[in-house]
């Protein structure tokens, strides 16, 4: 049992560093899709809004194998870690750009309004009014997005990256004389275990934005 | 482009795909209001057996789920099939987070409408039955209906127990036909194409639904 906690905790650093990776290019790349999807030009609006839906629409794991099997540079492949990487940060920022749109989405116009009267450039209503509103408005989605991402990024495991889930299939696999449950249940009980501050951080985030209505 | 002689066959994966997924949603939303109900009882050891299976069930990732339950019914003298032991993934699953929207749906309803049964001298069960599970369950259908493109969606973690549902299908084409790029994009459209119309429709029927519905309480 010890022996079988160890294995799976050596793929603890790896669950942390693709959903921390994937996670950072889903919160950076996903701002300018959001501002694809809120463009003036309709047919801007349209590609985005098409481009961010299929991308939802596919199944990681699909996102997966297209990217570790399927894009090559020349001769070179991805190796898996890259893969998992790109892949669950692609889909990270179609659900976070859609996250921020429903942000900006809630703002009164009332904000854009009395910036415009009071002279305040478009840019800077824009960069200094609405965004920071918004971001406070989606935190709290933004955080349970991460504890989904979290679990998501058991994925990787699939395509070989050596995270908890991985290691906890080949211990499974080598000790058939233990119940093949107790790796899994041993993996499932740290994935808890790393949620339960981002859940902390979720919780004291909804009662602070109740508290500002 | 030689891959039209596979599309009948990723059609078939898919027909398996969709299978899985109504047995997870019809199964899982039929627990799920039990459980939902159970988080609601005034019976402390129902309410938090309820939550506990509710909270572990949201919290273990649905591939983990999956393969504790092919690796570890075995165990105790249950030998499933892989299709078996991906439904009651998807089951669990399904039921844990439908259980939490149709908690939500039922909170929703506005205590008004409790308060006037009472007055009305409506008895505590037809209230509930007859007057808040209807209104809870007609506004928790958006998220359900998003949660079933979800599960459709994590269908697709079945190839790892070697299901022959859709991914498992673009897998074994991929092998015979070395295009990897190619089968897996035709794979994933063929999960977009079942995906995006089903999403436009659930947003499509959040609007409808919420026509004449007063914002504010």
């Amino acid at each position: 049992m010890g022996d079988a906690f160890r294995t799976v905790l050596l793929g603890l650093p790896m669950t942390l560093v693709v959903t921390a990776s994937a996670f950072t290019i889903g919160i950076l790349l996903g701002f300018p899709v959001m501002l694809g999807l809120r463009s003036r030009y309709a047919p801007v609006r349209l590609a985005f809004r098409v481009a961010v839906d299929i991308v939802r629409g596919v199944p990681p794991i699909v996102w997966l194998f297209l990217i570790f099997f399927g894009v090559q540079f020349g001769a070179i492949r991805m190796n898996a870690l890259t893969a998992a990487i790109v892949g669950l940060g692609l889909v990270a920022s179609a659900y976070l750009a859609e996250i921020y749109r429903g942000g900006f989405q809630v703002l009164p116009a009332g904000q854009h309004e009395a910036a415009a009267a009071l002279g305040i450039g478009r840019y800077n209503t824009f960069i200094n009014i609405l965004t920071p509103q918004a971001f406070r408005t989606v935190l709290p989605s933004i955080t349970n997005y991460l504890l989904s991402l979290i679990k998501d990024s058991s994925i990787a495991s699939t395509i070989g990256v050596a995270d908890m889930v991985l290691l906890a299939n080949q211990y499974a696999r080598q000790n058939p004389d233990m119940a093949g449950i107790v790796p899994f249940l041993l993996a499932a009980i740290v994935y808890f275990i790393v949620s339960i501050p981002v859940a902390l951080f979720a919780r004291r985030l909804d009662s602070k934005v109740e508290g500002k209505r | 482009m030689d891959l039209i002689q596979y599309i009948p066959r990723l059609l078939g994966g898919l027909v398996v795909s969709l299978q899985l997924t109504v047995i997870a949603v019809v199964c899982g939303y039929i627990l799920g209001l039990f459980f939902a109900l159970g988080s609601t009882s005034r019976r402390k050891a129902i309410r938090w057996s309820a939550i506990a299976f509710v909270e572990i069930g949201r919290g273990i990732p649905a591939l983990v789920l999956l393969y504790m339950v092919y690796f570890g019914l075995p165990a105790f003298g249950l030998l499933l099939s892989n299709f078996t032991a991906a439904a009651c993934a998807l089951i669990i699953n399904t039921a844990a987070y439908s259980a939490e929207i149709i908690r939500a749906g039922i909170k929703s309803v506005p205590s008004g409408q409790l308060e006037a049964s009472q007055a009305l001298g409506i008895s505590p069960t037809a209230t509930f039955i007859n007057i808040i599970l209807p209104q809870g369950l007609r506004s928790s259908i958006p998220a359900l209906m998003g949660l079933a493109i979800m599960m459709f969606q994590a269908t697709s973690l079945a190839y790892t127990i070697s299901v022959n549902e859709l991914m498992s299908q673009g897998y074994q084409v991929s092998m015979i036909t070395f295009e990897y790029l190619n089968v897996y994009a035709l794979t994933g459209l063929v999960y977009a194409l079942v995906a995006v119309p089903s999403t436009w429709l659930s947003i499509a029927v959040e609007r409808r639904l919420s026509r004449g519905v007063s914002v504010s309480v």
